[in-house]
């Protein structure tokens, strides 16, 4: 029987019930944070460290975040990771408004997070000049653990109910 | 936007340069009579010549451009078939009134030389369009005005191609405020509808176009091709580029020599370290230094490393793409290893920035060759196991066999370089045609295949993984070089650090280094190396300032995507994905 969150407060302690008793946004939130399906908005190098985090060595999936999907109907964490030119950002907005909700943001490296050191007639000076950002990983590239630590955090702010939308 | 270094369009600014002298390249003399041979040929005796240069250099008036390239390209004994770069360098200053030159700069196989042709032009008079020549000069054309608002007369379809098409201005003429943004909404965005190649005998049937990408899981970065399709016939295809343009080129110029090498890191991401090299090694040709024999044999190893590690993320994402994902994991694992070993040399992964000019910046770990030979001796293990699961099974031969195929000649005339070119049948590579950092000393082949198709592309990376590992093996048992990593030249290299507490010199060295940066003299280089695709050159100028005044990167992906709408076409919807898979293009470097 897995540890559902708030089963071990609401227990009697040493009556071995299997009952539990919690809220209903806590235990959607707990759903929610374990099984994050990202959607990859690579552009640039941040993606190249992002497939190194899905891949054999690092294994994102240890966290419940393996199921990368391409559609954004089906995914529920973009994950910016790359420099957002001009040219694209109208793109990114588009995939973005197209995602169900609840819908969540990491704004993976320095590009994405604030243009980085492309300070540049044609970079985005940071996405949130486009979208609502709820992580942001610094690096450039941030490492493959970096961003794993950020997908983690995301999902502390979900369970903590910090993104009920 | 205030940090940013407003760029005056007056050259010669910043401090006092304390090196003004004019770079001569040592062997210009052979390249001044080289020129002058090449100026007797036949139909090329009017060219004015400019002599002192690095590379036979010629400068064209604007009306006989087209019939110097077509001789230079045409002539038996200097078949000038191969284009390489075409470019933008402005100089608003200049007596005369005709601000930009339009560069050109062609290879020649046949002699394994280079040669440069140069045109002066203002803001509305046109150059005539070398397209008739050489098909691969289309983009860099289409570069040179968006960039830089030069006009090509007789060019198929002028029209940007980096920038958005709300982009106002030309970003790198010398007096556009490098950090001047334009916004572009949806609204604005371009349909296109691409032209159509075949027309299908049967045209009782709709057809459809449709989008891949910008945004698409095979497009590993941002590409957008836009086809027609007839049933699952592609009979029309159209790419569109720049959704990547970070300014490179521009960036460049508002930053000092040493500040730019970050930047190349980030042009071809796979393998970063190979566009350190040739960055700095186009520096140090300028400033005529060589960097010390431990800093080149270092570089050696992790560059072919770095190719390793280009050529397994290729062969791996294109096999995800086409539906096999285990190979992407046994080819990741060998990858994730010697980013291991880049890691340990200077602390970084992916993007190192490991080089200085004229050096390294740190010395590479004690146990490096140890670690270089286990990689050496794990990595044909993990690509054997992809190889078995790929390169006899039917499936993927079927995939792959007699698509995306691109003949010999018109490789050539698109401007091919580097495995997609010898996959095509032409045995070039700089590393056996122009030597650096000593490959001449190793003994290694240059994979050729015939075909042209997906599957001799893949068949060519895969045996260019095996020369790495020889070249390595070779270079692994001769041991590492004793010395220094970095020169010992006050004027380049930073002094070590307790010099700099503990004496008086090195203290001034190390305040003017960093207030006034490397000074390099006033002149112009060109320098080559065979980076993962191809021929990556760097051409720099110098005004004799700590920034450079232009710097451009020959990028090999550009040329190679040029051609992928007519390797594309004619096939199946599904070959789209394998070729580009194949072609192995990389954003950071097409778009720059
Ligand atoms: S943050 Fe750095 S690594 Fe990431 S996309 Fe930008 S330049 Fe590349």
């Amino acid at each position: 029987m897995i540890t559902l969150p708030g089963e071990r407060k609401s227990q009697e302690p040493g009556e071995g019930s299997t009952w539990f008793t919690s809220t209903l946004d806590y235990l959607v939130n707990w759903a929610r944070g374990n099984s994050l399906w990202p959607l990859p908005f690579g552009t640039a190098c941040c993606a190249i460290e992002f497939m190194s985090m899905v891949s054999s060595h690092y294994d994102i999936s240890r966290f419940g975040a393996e199921v990368v999907r391409f559609s954004p109907r089906q995914s529920d964490v973009m994950i910016v990771a790359g420099t957002i030119v001009d040219k694209m950002a109208p793109v990114m907005k588009k995939i973005y408004d197209q995602m169900p909700d609840p819908k969540y943001v990491i704004s993976m490296g320095a590009c994405a997070t604030s243009g980085g050191f492309y300070r540049a007639y044609h970079v985005v000076q940071g996405i949130d000049e486009v979208l609502p950002v709820d992580i942001w990983v610094p690096g450039c590239p941030p490492t493959p653990d970096g961003l794993m630590y950020g997908i983690l955090k995301l999902k502390e702010k979900i369970e903590r109910g910090e993104l009920d939308r | 936007m205030s940090t940013m270094t407003r760029l005056s369009s007056v050259p010669y600014t910043g401090p006092a340069p304390t090196n003004r002298n004019p770079y001569v390249p040592h062997n210009a003399e052979a390249f001044d009579r080289r020129g002058a041979e090449i100026r007797r040929t036949k139909g090329l005796e009017g060219l004015d010549q400019e002599l002192g240069q690095d590379l036979p250099t010629f400068r064209v008036d604007r009306a006989d451009i087209v019939g110097v390239l077509r001789t230079l390209h045409d002539d038996p004994s200097l078949q000038f078939i191969l284009p390489l770069d075409l470019f933008g360098v402005d100089y608003p200053n200049r007596d005369g009134g005709e601000r930009f030159d339009v560069v050109y700069q062609l290879y020649s196989f046949e002699n394994n030389e280079r040669v440069r042709l140069k045109v002066r032009t203002d803001e509305q008079t046109p150059v005539p369009s070398s397209y008739p020549v050489y098909r691969g000069f289309e983009w860099f054309e289409r570069e040179a005005y968006d960039l830089y608002g030069i006009r090509f007369e007789g060019h198929p379809d002028l029209r940007r191609i980096l920038t958005h098409e709300a982009f106002q201005g030309h970003a790198l003429r010398k007096d556009y405020d490098p950090a001047l943004r334009w916004i572009l909404t949806e609204k604005d965005i371009s349909r296109i509808v691409p032209k159509l190649a075949i027309e299908p005998e049967d045209t009782e049937f709709e057809r459809v176009t449709l989008n891949l990408g910008p945004s698409h899981p095979a497009t590993h970065g941002t590409l957008r091709i836009v086809v027609t399709l007839d049933g699952e016939t592609i009979v029309g295809a159209d790419t569109e580029i720049g959704y990547l343009h970070r300014c490179f080129e521009k960036m460049a110029e508002t930053h000092t020599w040493q500040q730019v090498i970050p930047f190349t890191d980030r042009l071809n991401y796979m393998s970063a370290i190979i566009n350190n090299v040739g960055y700095c090694m186009t520096v140090e040709k300028l400033l005529g230094i060589k960097a010390p024999e431990r800093a080149e044999y270092i570089l050696l190893v992790l560059s072919e490393l770095m190719r390793i590690a280009d050529h397994l993320v290729c062969i791996g994402t294109n096999m995800v793409d086409i539906g096999a994902l285990t190979n992407f994991w046994y080819l990741f694992q060998p990858r994730e290893e010697i980013y291991g070993l880049v890691e340990a040399c200077c602390g970084a992964r992916l993007l190192p920035s490991y080089t200085r000019i004229g050096g390294l910046a740190v010395d590479a770990p004690p146990d490096f060759i140890e670690k270089a030979r286990r990689l050496v001796e794990m990595i044909p293990r993990y690509v054997g196991d992809a190889e078995k699961l790929l390169t006899k099974n039917r499936i993927f031969r079927e995939r792959m066999e007699g698509t995306g195929v691109i003949s010999k000649e018109d490789a050539i005339n698109w401007g091919f370089t580097g495995p997609c070119l010898r996959a095509s049948g032409v045995p070039h590579d700089i590393r056996k045609a122009s030597p650096y950092l000593g490959y001449e000393t190793y003994d290694f082949d240059i994979p050729v295949a015939y075909e042209g198709d997906n599957y001799a592309r893949y068949l060519v990376r895969l045996e260019e993984i095996r020369q790495s590992l020889r070249i390595l093996k070779q270079a692994l048992d001769r041991g590492m070089p004793e010395g220094p990593v970095i020169v010992d030249d006050p004027y380049v290299a930073l002094p070590p650090k307790e010099k700099v507490y503990n004496e008086m010199e090195s203290l001034i060295y190390h305040f003017k280094l960093i207030m006034h940066g490397i000074q390099p003299p006033v002149g112009e280089t060109y320098f080559q190396v065979e980076g993962g695709n191809g021929e990556l050159g760097f051409y720099v100028v110098s005004d004799g300032t700590k920034n450079p005044y232009r710097v451009r990167v020959r990028p090999p992906c550009f040329a190679i995507y040029q051609a992928f709408r007519q390797m594309i076409t004619g096939g199946q919807i599904a070959d789209v994905i394998a070729t580009l898979g194949t072609v192995n293009i990389i954003a950071g470097e097409l778009d720059r």
